[in-house]
């Protein structure tokens, strides 16, 4: 029923479009004719001043919302004819980090993990925390986390969730100087593996194939 | 399939570890249903006709507190927008919270229900009756309160407007729940307004669940 995809089947080429979007906000026009082109392997640093449309753009690309004109596309096809399939390969993180207060970091991960159809034994989601530098916190209630550590648990919620197409907003936010190394050399080995990622961040970062749009 | 037991999994261990929310709507209808008998006094056949209405409208009361903790947390953490985003039919989450309402708030109160109605002086036979209408009536209240609480997602003072968007939608379940424990008690025939809590039930089933997943996608866009 789930298509897991193997390491092998994950060389082939992926391509989100976007063509002639525009989005309306309110009575503003945010942006209009915008065109984009994401191929595996490479990332999009999406850049701006507050308030220009960047998170509209994102949550456009992942299906949130609804574009004014334009379309986006997932392969050949736009990502309104199969939102199911398009949901499970992409993965986007908010600037609301949408864990659960009550909930320990490894229920968060094992409970987002079933919902997202991903085979994630206990073992798998501890080392994942420990790896992100949760160790002897993975049983605290999420509410007992820092705010760079909880960023610490999406970012193994990144590495556990087997998307290739990463939709990240404000990724870099609150995260300490280690931390946002560990998590670009997490955007870089997902690139590696032919994974896209489109970004938003008021902060320099430094990643292979890296295509900025300033809007 | 397994996403609904998710869903249902996750609601009731987020409960569990905040339990005060649940118990209040549980202590709401307790307290109310006490009142009426302490400040009626000792007239048992009094007691004994006004007993349905007041169960069931307490009933519906106290559901309602517990409506807007059905999407408002987590519309507002942004786990909502995760779900909208899981490759998950967004019908089977949303059947699945509104499952996990009723087996906290509409269950319990079944369950409760003949030892307050004890206080009611209600005989057995209709002890039995005010059970099987709220088996069957609780979880269209559920049902009918998600409608209320995906649209009032994101409004303020949206409690007191979900309120008056869903009490006059309870109506029909409240005049045929009470209606047939009255009639048990003056030995009518209740197969009918069993029928019709039923009937109402299956409609309920049938569409309310895209409704609320269709309010809901609304709310999050």
């Amino acid at each position: 029923m789930t298509d897991n995809f193997s390491p092998i089947s994950s060389k082939s080429e992926l391509v989100l479009q976007a063509c002639e979007l525009s989005c309306v906000r309110g009575e503003r026009q945010l942006f209009s004719n915008l065109n984009l082109r994401v191929v595996s392997g490479s990332c999009l640093h999406v850049r701006g001043e507050n308030g220009v449309g960047k998170t509209s753009l994102l949550r456009l690309l992942t299906g949130l919302s609804k574009p004014e004109a334009g379309q986006v596309l997932w392969g050949q096809q736009s990502i309104t004819i199969d939102p199911l399939s398009y949901h499970r390969e992409l993965l986007f993180l908010g600037h609301r980090d949408a864990l659960k207060e009550d909930l320990t970091a490894l229920e968060n991960l094992l409970m987002y993990a079933a919902l997202d159809k991903v085979p994630l034994s206990t073992e798998k989601a501890l080392s994942a925390l420990w790896h992100f530098g949760l160790r002897g916190r993975e049983t605290l209630p999420v509410n007992c986390l820092s705010a760079g550590q909880k960023r610490r648990v999406l970012m193994a919620r990144m590495s556990t969730r087997q998307a290739r197409l990463w939709i990240l907003d404000e990724p870099l936010n609150a995260l300490d100087f280690n931390a946002a190394h560990e998590l670009q050399n997490l955007m870089i080995e997902h690139l590696d593996h032919g994974g896209l990622i489109v970004f938003t961040s008021h902060q320099e970062v430094k990643l292979p194939n890296l295509q900025v749009l300033d809007l | 399939m397994s996403a609904l037991f998710t869903i249902i999994h996750r609601d009731l261990l987020l409960v569990m570890r905040r339990k005060s929310e649940v118990l209040t709507a549980l202590f709401f209808f307790v307290v109310v249903t006490s009142l009426f008998p302490l400040g009626i006094g000792a007239d048992a056949t009094l007691l004994r006709k006004i007993a349905p209405g007041v169960l069931w409208v307490a009933a519906l009361l106290s559901t309602l507190l517990g409506l807007h903790r059905m999407f408002a947390a987590d519309y507002q953490d942004g786990a909502l927008e995760q779900l909208a985003l899981a490759p998950q039919s967004m019908v089977l989450l949303v059947t699945g919270k509104i499952i996990a309402h009723w087996l906290v708030c509409g269950l319990p109160l079944v369950l409760l229900a003949p030892l307050i109605g004890i206080q009611f002086d209600l005989d057995a036979n209709s002890l039995y009756v005010l059970m099987l209408t709220l088996l069957l009536g609780t979880p269209v209240l559920s049902l009918l309160g998600s409608i209320g609480a995906a649209l009032t997602l994101g409004v303020r003072g949206g409690s007191v407007l979900m309120s008056l968007l869903i009490l006059p939608l309870y109506i029909p379940v409240l005049i045929f729940g009470a209606g047939a424990v009255y009639a048990n008690s003056v030995g009518l025939d209740i197969s009918g307004h069993f029928s019709l809590l039923g009937a109402l039930l299956i409609l309920a089933l049938a569409f309310i669940p895209w409704v609320s997943a269709a309010a809901v996608k609304i709310a999050i866009e």
